[in-house]
């Protein structure tokens, strides 16, 4: 199964207008500057934000059609988002939290053996480290068992060296994964290390030029200067 | 000792409780959560019980629950009985009387939770009814349980709005508050000590105990 997307709406300081797909076993890398509207164009596929206008096609369901009036509710899109933080439950711990809509809760035992957090089962997410929580959001996204995973800076919070770690799982991870993945960073290290497909966007549209313009630090330009605030190739590498 | 009264406050206070915290949890969703128009003004009104003086808020209570008063009457058809001077009307007005105490702070706990767990829930399957119980609930039990706290002891502390509605029936509509108040009149200085005594502790307990709620909700 692959999506398709596309999107136009109004924002305070630009417009989104973009389209494009990903395909299964595929992981989209959108990457750009923060405040370019990332978030709230993968905020609209999950269907937690409305369009203007635009189409969402998953295989051959429509998710969403503003001209024939289709909105499917976030609960029905059965889809895995993992966010920078918030995803899990203050009043359950780690297994609960992932077994929150697992469709079998067996497997929640399984996956925290792959991220290595079944010691932590019974850890409220305030008793564990961040990296351990991102670990457990997408367990929880994986056991629901999504037709798409979105993750959207799922380690921007942590630290270098855990995100380094976790970067890595998450790419074994993905060969073992059948759905397709559009994953949101705005750190050009991780899209290069994490996509097979990138797709940079600058103000709500595709920009092809913006990655070679950071890479080669076009001084001058606008876009450049906005980025050079962002976490550019972390000292790790 | 009057043990009536204090039955019946007792009574009183707990029902108006277990059915205050039912009808105010949706309200106090409708409030923390949507955006309406007319909403501030809306809220106002439901706080308004808290700004009138109880006389004011049992003279239109009279009014309504009388047998010309549109509750009174609906009352009138459906059970054949009259509203005022029993059981039932009083807990009516103790109602409305307590309900800013019950949504206020069921309110302030709901909008404390981050809207981005309520998101996470939709985006795992849960429907709006769902995601109130298994999230919103569990994660606002201190503001909840401090809203029950409150209003029980609200309600224990009602004079004026009781006496206009319900008047001083024995077992019917006569609570502690009511009892003192007629003991003094009486010149019967040591029945009202001592119902006024038998307060000071239950409602010292229950304020300590809202401390500790608020305390365990900052942290």
């Amino acid at each position: 199964m692959s999506i398709e997307v596309s999107f136009k709406k109004k924002l305070k300081y630009f417009d989104v207008d973009i389209s494009f797909s990903c395909a299964k076993k595929n992981m989209v890398v959108m990457i750009g500057p923060s405040g370019g509207g990332k978030t709230t164009i993968i905020r609209m596929l999950a269907g937690l934000e409305k369009p203007k206008e635009g189409k969402v096609v998953f295989g051959d369901e429509v998710w969403f059609d503003s001209l024939r009036r289709i909105d499917v509710p976030p609960q029905k899109r059965r889809l895995g988002y993992v966010f920078q933080d918030y995803n899990l439950f203050p009043h359950l711990n780690l297994f609960d939290n992932a077994a929150f809509a697992a469709v079998d809760k067996k497997e929640v035992e399984d996956l925290f053996g792959i991220f290595r957090i079944g010691h932590l089962k019974k850890r409220k997410p305030h008793m564990v480290s961040g990296g351990e929580r991102q670990r457990c959001a997408i367990c929880q996204a994986l056991a629901r068992h999504p037709r798409i995973l979105l993750l959207d800076e799922p380690f921007s919070a942590l630290d270098a060296i855990t995100r380094r770690g976790l970067r890595e799982e998450l790419k074994n991870l993905k060969g073992k994964m059948s759905f397709p993945i559009i994953y949101v960073t705005h750190d050009i290290t991780e899209a290069l290390y994490l996509a097979d497909e990138l797709l940079p966007v600058v103000d709500g549209k595709i920009d092809d030029q913006w990655l070679q313009r950071m890479m080669t630090r076009e001084p001058s330009s606008e876009v450049a200067l906005r980025a050079a605030r962002e976490p550019r190739l972390t000292l790790v590498y | 000792m009057d043990y009536l009264a204090i039955y019946v406050t007792l009574k009183l206070a707990l029902v108006t409780t277990v059915v205050l915290m039912v009808i105010a949890a949706p309200v106090a969703y409708a409030l923390a959560y949507n955006r309406f128009s007319g909403k501030s003004f809306l809220e106002a009104l439901i706080y308004l019980p808290m700004a009138l003086p109880p006389t004011v808020i049992g003279f239109y209570l009279i009014i309504l629950m009388g047998p010309k008063g549109f509750v009174g009457k609906m009352w009138q058809m459906l059970t054949g009985g009259s509203l005022l001077f029993t059981f039932i009307g009083i807990t009516m007005a103790s109602i409305i009387y307590s309900i800013p105490f019950a949504v206020q702070p069921m309110k302030a706990a709901f909008s404390k939770i981050d809207r981005r767990l309520l998101e996470s829930a939709y985006v795992l399957g849960l429907s709006k009814k769902a995601t109130f119980f298994r999230v919103i609930i569990p994660n606002s039990v201190s503001g909840i349980a401090a809203a029950a706290i409150l209003v029980f002891l609200h309600s224990i502390g009602a004079f004026g709005v009781l006496l206009m509605v319900g008047g001083s029936i024995p077992g019917e509509t006569k609570v502690a508050s009511i009892a003192i108040y007629e003991a003094v009149e009486m010149m019967n200085y040591k029945a009202a000590g001592l119902i006024a005594l038998s307060f000071i502790p239950i409602s010292y307990a229950f304020l300590l105990l809202v401390n500790k709620l608020n305390e365990g909700a900052r942290s």
